[in-house]
């Protein structure tokens, strides 16, 4: 059946292309040739050209005005963080000047491919420079860039660098990639993430946690991303063998995830996910998956197959940076909530401390939670000492 | 000082003329190891598309994928077979090979050699007015280093693991671990070597595009009467030289360390339940070294398609170009801004935020040059006398999507709202639209237009009309879209979107993307058959169909080594004086000397 609706197409195409040469052909019986050889465009050629150029306007405004309605939904709606509403304006802002001169580039470009088209006998202007001219259009992308560059500028170092007041009470999460899963640890009572490196990976620590930290003692592992709202938090980047990219999208938020050195991204998550999930764009655009998958269980199970789940709204991490076979299944869920719900939640987890204490069924670990005075003034949430390299610079 | 260097040469050349009535070429010296340029042109074109055909055969198979997750194809299996295509379902791992191979081919192997290997190698001697390249050995070699490395390359796809599969910009340690993917093994070991042969080539026939454009220009060829071609190609020469040599450090780096123990990009890796010896390398110096070319070499692919394009749009329309020295001043400017914006393709990889300030800021200036040229393009069809050749046809599509594409490079280069859009199809529609989609129409109208240069006849013109008409529309039809399911935070290279049903509501979109795909490639058959079918058919060219001034429209249609029968041509005026008042014809070539009390422009 596949392969008859093949030859069906191919057949039709090829009709397609043959019809479309006869009706190429038949507007050029009778027409004058411009030259002694009928490959050059004669004066119809140039005339249904240009017709067609003005119509392929008329394609790029319709295709944009449609791909608008039906698509423009698509976008990620409300921003999560404290830096997204920043980051919209400007891409509203770039968006807007975007059109703007797309719509009037096009049109000049077509409309002067339309009337311009060539006629036998017309002479075209000898027209080689205008020094006032191209100035004009030198200076306007000037002026229009300058103006976007500051914005621009101005609102990256609004988020990639984070001040010293919002240190104090941060949060500080690693976010600790692999093949193909996210795992993440909180700096837990004393504030700062222990030391790590991989070689220290054995058995439940499978961060590569350094026990003999003492910092590291109330380091509390889990395997969902909680977040309290209105809190800085201040994210440490880790990976163990490839490259990986944590991609908030709803947070407006991404880092690249590099093995061998700690990176850095920090926002402040604003809307919980409760409220999200009131949001009225939000609302809408799950009930318009929860649409397509009702469908698409209907077939599935008209083919004896298990249906789909419903889709809740969740805030997502994605792997953006391609790490292997799997890479199209790497995510985690983040939960954003109040900070007492996320306090309880984090005082019910168990620190990785008494994880490995449990799993080793030896006392040796020192007492958790306790050494938080003890640990050292360095830079608290330096992983590792060879990470120089931080993707955000913390203001001192 | 060229003139003396032109007129030695041509002494030489005649010694070989004289040389070449008495033995007639064999067919190897001929079609072969031709030494020729206006052959290796054509050599480069032929494997050009070649590879070409088999690049965009890739990018079918993996948008199907995309369309139809996980669904059960008789294609699939028949090109990729039972190991990767169990059952005629694609696999992850050959999914992520398709989508390697495919940037690797069409970056290098088609937009770059194919594209300005065929026309610096046909055009520069033609346009200046010289009887071959400087090094008529070296242009013969690098082709075929060329050659080799395109069939390393598809011997790789052969690999019993599969091809390399850590995308086209390899970054380690993906590309250096067979345990992190099986494309790592053997597939990239190969694909290293094709590109470290490529990379020779290349620079081999940039080294002899530069030494013949400022050597053997013809007499009274300043710098100044370049057609723009030639200053495209001769600045794309000049990148090449500059930036290939540092990807080919990056390729050596990333092969001691795959092969030898190093550690240049490798540190703390724990994978496959072991920890690796690998200590102190970083992935971000390869990243530095691998953009510092990237970046380049996406100028390297776009300027001679701008080059040709200008050319062909001012032959079309019968009319000079507009601010001829403001489009040298703007290729000038884009190459130059061209080695400083590297780091835009980093801005989130982990490198000092305030790099990424510095980066953003140089890469929104590279906005400028390119407004210009955009802008001098348009005003070049303002009161015109159009002619609607289907070269100039795609030289108008290649300005509307240069002008789409480069427009939403605005958002990419800067570092803030880079942020959120990085690796997702709003990328992919930015660079396939200002680079793969223009520069391919820049080949396109070159084919079109200089096809009787090369092979003596006419290729099909309503042929043309049809493949180009088609191809725009399904050009649009496909990156156009990919702009919003971008922006609705979908990353590239995802094997298939339904592990998050929050891409659900995209699936239609990549439904149409996928259709406007195949619809376009279908249509490129009938460019492969108006293309393969007139070289033998064609009608016969006459020697300058276009009536265009540039020099290579003097020679004979029938190919002659040294291009001119008798003595090399002599120029008196710019390229572009077309429809220039006071003159009979709307062309005056290069060769007309000016007329008493004629004004020569200060263009």
């Amino acid at each position: 059946m596949t392969s008859l609706l093949v030859i069906a197409v191919l057949v039709l195409l090829g009709i397609a292309i043959w019809q479309l040469t006869k009706i190429f052909h038949l507007t050029q019986i009778g027409a004058a040739t411009y030259n002694e050889n009928s490959e050059v465009a004669t004066d119809r050629d140039n005339s249904v050209n240009g017709y067609l150029m003005f119509g392929f306007l008329g394609f790029i405004y319709v295709f944009t005005i449609y791909a608008l309605i039906e698509w423009g939904h698509f976008a990620l709606g409300t921003p999560a963080s404290a830096h997204g509403p920043q980051y919209d304006s400007l891409m509203a802002t770039s968006m807007w000047l975007i059109f703007i001169t797309q719509t009037i580039t096009q049109f000049l470009l077509h409309y002067f491919a339309f009337k311009y088209r060539g006629k036998k006998g017309k002479v075209a202007f000898y027209y080689a420079d205008n020094d006032k001219l191209e100035f004009i259009w030198t200076i306007i992308p000037v002026i229009v860039l300058a103006g976007l560059i500051l914005y621009g500028l101005y609102a990256w170092t609004n988020i990639m660098f984070i001040d010293e007041e919002a240190k104090e009470d941060a949060i500080y999460v690693e976010v600790y990639a692999k093949q193909f899963s996210w795992e993440v640890r909180y700096a837990g009572k004393d504030g700062k993430l222990g030391k790590a490196n991989v070689r220290y990976i054995e058995g439940v620590n499978t961060m590569g946690v350094d026990m003999g930290d003492a910092n590291a003692q109330d380091d509390i592992p889990a395997g969902e991303l909680h977040l309290p709202k209105g809190k800085q938090i201040i994210f440490k980047f880790r990976s163990q063998d490839v490259l990986h990219s944590a991609y908030m999208p709803h947070f407006r938020a991404q880092m690249n995830v590099v093995p061998g050195m700690v990176t850095q991204f920090g926002f402040v998550p604003t809307v919980t996910t409760d409220d999200m999930r009131q949001d009225a764009a939000i609302m809408k655009k799950v009930a318009n998956i929860n649409e397509i998958r009702s469908k698409k269980s209907a077939e599935l199970v008209a083919k004896g197959e298990s249906p789909l789940e419903p889709y809740t709204f969740d805030y997502l991490l994605l792997c953006n940076k391609i790490c292997g076979a799997s890479h199209y299944n790497m995510q985690m869920k983040i939960v954003v909530e109040d900070e007492a719900t996320f306090n309880k939640w984090l005082s019910e987890k168990k620190t990785l401390a008494a994880t490995v204490k449990e799993s080793k069924e030896k006392p040796a670990a020192p007492a958790e939670g306790e050494a938080a005075p003890a640990a050292k003034p360095a830079d608290s949430a330096a992983v590792k000492t060879d990470s120089t390299m931080v993707a955000q610079v913390i203001k001192k | 000082m060229s003139a003396v260097g032109h007129e030695v040469h041509a002494h030489d050349e005649h010694g070989h003329d004289a040389h070449d009535h008495h033995h007639k070429q064999t067919f190897i010296e001929k079609y072969i190891f031709s030494l020729d340029h206006k052959m290796i042109a054509k050599q480069y074109l032929l494997t050009g598309t070649l590879m070409g055909i088999i690049g965009i055969i890739m990018s079918l198979l993996f948008r199907m994928q995309i369309a139809w997750p996980e669904e059960s194809f008789t294609i699939f299996k028949v090109l990729l077979g039972d190991k990767f295509a169990p059952d005629g379902v694609m696999k992850n791992d050959i999914y992520l090979a398709l989508v390697t191979i495919h940037g690797t081919i069409m970056v290098f192997f088609v937009l770059t050699a194919g594209l300005s290997g065929t026309f610096s190698n046909l055009l520069i001697p033609l346009q200046i007015g010289a009887r071959d390249m400087a090094s008529g050995f070296m242009n013969m070699v690098s082709y075929w280093l060329f050659f080799l490395s395109s069939v390393i390359m598809v011997c790789s796809l052969f690999v019993e693991a599969g091809p390399a599969s850590a995308g086209w910009t390899i970054y380690p340690p993906l590309s250096a671990l067979p345990q992190a993917i099986p494309g790592s093994g053997t597939g990239m070991t190969l694909w290293l070597v094709a590109m470290a042969i490529f990379i020779a080539s290349s620079l081999m026939g940039s080294l002899n595009y530069v030494v013949t454009v400022i050597n053997l220009r013809t007499k009274g060829m300043s710098m100044t009467r370049l057609p723009l071609t030639i200053w495209a190609l001769f600045i794309t020469a000049v990148i090449g030289i500059l930036s290939f040599p540092v990807l080919l450090s990056a390729a050596l780096l990333l092969i001691m360390d795959r092969s030898f123990g190093t550690s240049f990009f490798l540190s703390d890796i724990f994978i496959a339940g072991d920890v690796l010896h690998y200590q102190g390398g970083s992935p971000v110096l390869f990243e530095h070294l691998f953009w510092f070319l990237g970046h380049p070499e996406v100028y390297i692919v776009i300027l001679p398609a701008m080059g040709l394009v200008s050319e062909i749009m001012t032959s079309n329309s019968r009319k000079p170009i507009f601010g001829y020295r403001a489009m040298i001043a703007s290729i000038l400017a884009i190459a130059f801004l061209s080695t400083i914006v590297w780091g835009h393709h980093m801005f989130i990889s982990g490198m000092n935020p305030f790099l990424g300030s510095v980066f953003t800021f140089t890469t929104l200036l590279i906005a400028i040059p390119s407004a210009v040229k955009a802008f001098n393009w348009i005003t070049t069809l303002w009161r015109g006398n159009l002619q609607m050749n289907p070269a100039m046809l795609f030289s108008i599509g290649f300005v509307s999507t240069f002008i789409t594409g480069g427009l939403t490079g605005i958002i990419l280069g800067d570092s803030t709202l880079d942020i959120n859009v990085h690796d997702t199809y709003f990328v992919i529609a930015h660079f396939h639209l200002v680079m793969g989609i223009s520069a391919l129409y820049g080949m396109f109208a070159g084919i079109y237009h200089w096809y009787p240069k090369m092979y003596g006849r006419m290729l099909n013109k309503n042929l043309g009309y049809i493949h180009f008409w088609v191809t725009a529309v399904c050009a649009y039809g496909v990156f156009f879209p990919m702009h919003f399911i971008g922006m609705a935070g979908l990353p590239r290279r995802y094997y298939t979107n339904s592990a998050f049903p929050l891409f659900d509501e995209l699936a239609d979109v990549n439904v149409i993307i996928t259709i406007f795909a195949i619809v376009g490639a279908a249509f490129q058959l009938v460019f492969l058959w108006n293309f393969f079918y007139s070289m033998f058919k064609g009608k016969r060219a006459v020697q300058n169909p276009w009536r265009s001034n540039t020099l290579e429209w003097t020679t004979p249609v029938e190919h002659i080594h040294g291009n001119w029968p008798g003595e090399i041509p002599e120029v008196y005026r710019w390229p572009y004086d077309y429809s220039k008042p006071g003159h009979d014809d709307d062309f005056v070539p290069q060769t007309v000397p000016m007329k008493e009390g004629e004004e020569e422009l200060h263009h």
